[in-house]
């Protein structure tokens, strides 16, 4: 065996521990899960309604993360200035604090009593206990995940190939969607996968602003809750097995050239 | 074609200072300096990409100062050539073109026959070597026919081999009528390629000129160190004779104005000899104190009995039939012409 191998054979054995602790308990959950109880969840109309809306609020959340921050990630990467440190410690604030602390926090935000809760309140929007409740808990929780992965994606785009296209006649637009966007890609899209990821998982914000309609994770805990373990097991199988197939599948599409770097 | 007035480029931890400079129609002018001079940021500046601090940017007469870089007509390589990678050759040189008024097809034609692009024209860029990825870089920049052409460094990053073919196109589009502006730290690259050249360091422009004449007498220490004039001696000048602080006299070739100057000799006008060179009418005795490969040459620096130190240059040949050896007595001689008073 060649010593380079040995030696990353090395470093695996060690780093396995991990590996081994996040598949242990999920695969426990799919060894002592009741298969009988997971099929029939699959045609409970809670089930499905609740998986549906986990999936599709974290992708409107994401949606909008992007457009914002998008933007905000390219200044990031391409501007150094006083205080930048401040402002990159501003956008993981929802990382470190607790994510029931995040949902009060947004709960009072758009509470109706709030200035910006009673515009959508008059605007005929219902911030609490409502799909965009869910939508805003998940974005809130999710800005880190993108906007630090498409930050980083900007990172990685020499700045020279920008400015070389300028040089041949294109204007600024032209070059970000030309030039920085497609190369930013594989990192953008992984940070899209990220923030949605982070937003189907998310339940102690969502809870706090939306108990209902209840997202998948609302729905596990309220049987977990209500009925017990052995209830609230299959709805979680569900999920990730929902959750496991997509983001495979994304990861895949998203991956590319990623063999190549590896061989380094 | 290029005008630039009172230039000045403010950023945090650099400043290029109010440099002002005249590029001709068709001119190879030589931008120089050691690294973190600001060569980079003046052409950058040329090109619209950094915001100025003060002066002005005139193209073939025209301000473009407050004009974007998508506006001025004036065309970027990079050492690292930048190209795109997420496009193949053909898709990279051709990428300029959407922007022009009139693209001009038989040109491109023209360019890729002239760089011998063809075979690579379906290649992504990942593919290429440095040296092809450089001659992509050139026909992208060229295909939509700038006024000026900017090179940072474009020969560096290259093979020796790959380097020489890339100058002799670069002095074949020179000969086509393009105007260049390039950036280099290598004076043979300078000596080889350029009609004049400017010298920065610390974001100050030393000296500009006709490029022998700046490789012969450079305006001061800081041009001179760059230009590889090694044997620098501070002395006090009277009509053809100077005095150096050990006491030494060396003549000059012509009468200068008397006063404490700085001389300087090129270590190539330098001679090494065991005897007394006779005619020669600076001549000094001393030990050789070390003897450096330098490439083809070696250099061989002697301390005289005067206290000076005098580096010369001498070919591999001459040094092993001269038999030159370290802790050897020999003389050191040179021509009053070749003392340089800075």
């Amino acid at each position: 065996m060649p010593r380079s191998l040995r030696e990353r054979l090395f470093m695996l054995s060690i780093g396995s521990f991990l590996l081994l602790y996040i598949l242990w308990p999920l695969g426990g959950l799919f060894l002592r899960a009741d298969w009988s109880l997971v099929a029939s969840a699959s045609h409970d109309g809670e089930v499905l309604s609740a998986l549906w809306r986990s999936i599709w609020t974290a992708a409107a959340a994401t949606g909008v993360i992007a457009l914002f921050g998008t933007p905000l990630a390219y200044f990031l990467a391409r501007q150094s200035f006083r205080g930048k440190s401040i402002l990159e410690a501003i956008i993981d604030v929802p990382i470190m604090i607790p994510h029931t602390v995040a949902g009060i926090a947004v709960l009072m935000a758009f509470s109706p009593k709030a200035p910006a809760g009673a515009l959508l309140t008059s605007m005929g929007f219902s911030p609490v206990n409502s799909n965009l409740g869910v939508i805003l808990a998940c974005m809130f929780v999710s800005i880190p995940f993108y906007v630090d992965a498409a930050r980083d994606a900007f990172y990685s785009v020499s700045p020279r190939t920008e400015k070389v296209a300028r040089t041949l006649g294109a204007s600024f637009p032209h070059v970000f969607f030309r030039i920085s966007l497609p190369l930013a890609r594989k990192g953008l899209i992984s940070g899209l996968i990220m923030s949605w990821a982070r937003g189907v998982s998310e339940f102690g914000a969502i809870v706090i602003i939306a108990y209902h309609p209840m997202v998948a994770p609302t729905l596990i805990y309220d049987r977990f809750a209500t009925f017990g373990l052995k209830y609230s097991t299959p709805v979680a199988v569900q999920l990730i097995l929902v959750c496991l197939g997509m983001f495979v599948v994304l990861r895949i599409l998203a991956a590319g050239k990623r063999k190549e770097d590896a061989e380094i | 074609m290029i005008e630039l007035e009172n230039l000045s480029v403010n950023l945090r931890t650099f400043r290029l200072e109010s440099l002002s400079l005249r590029i001709a129609p068709g001119e190879f002018f030589m931008i120089v300096g050691p690294s973190g001079a600001g060569k980079t940021i003046l052409l950058e500046s040329i090109a619209g990409l950094r915001s100025l601090a003060g002066g002005r940017v005139r193209i073939r007469g025209i301000d473009v100062t407050p004009l974007p870089p998508e506006r001025r007509n004036v065309a970027l390589v990079y050492q690292e050539y930048a190209l795109f990678p997420h496009m193949n050759v053909e898709r990279n040189i051709r990428w300029g073109l959407r922007f022009a008024a009139l693209p001009d097809d038989a040109h491109v034609h023209r360019l890729v026959d002239l760089l011998k692009l063809k075979p690579l024209l379906g290649r992504s860029p990942e593919t290429l070597s440095g040296g092809e990825q450089q001659r992509v870089a050139l026909a992208r920049a060229l295909a939509v026919k700038p006024s000026v052409l900017l090179l940072d460094e474009p020969l560096s990053a290259l093979d020796p081999s790959f380097r020489e073919e890339l100058r002799d196109y670069l002095a074949e589009i020179n000969r086509g009528g393009m105007t260049l502006v390039m950036v280099s730290h290598d004076f043979g690259e300078v000596l080889s390629l350029g009609n004049r050249v400017a010298v920065i360091s610390d974001g100050v422009l030393q000296q500009v000129g006709d490029v022998r004449s700046v490789f012969r007498a450079p305006a001061n220490r800081s041009v001179a160190e760059f230009v590889g004039m090694k044997n620098l001696f501070p002395a006090s000048i009277r009509g053809t004779a100077a005095v150096t602080e050990g006491g030494a006299t060396l003549l000059l070739g012509k009468a200068a104005a008397s006063g404490e100057r700085l001389l300087g000799i090129r270590p190539e006008d330098v001679v090494i000899g065991a005897e007394h060179p006779g005619d020669c009418r600076n001549a000094f005795q001393g030990k050789v104190v070390s003897i450096v490969p330098r490439g083809m040459a070696f250099e061989v620096i002697m301390r005289t009995d005067s206290g000076m130190r005098i580096t010369a240059q001498v070919l591999s040949s001459a040094l092993l039939s001269g038999g030159v050896a370290v802790g050897g007595d020999y003389w050191a001689s040179f021509s009053p012409d070749s003392v340089h008073v800075l």
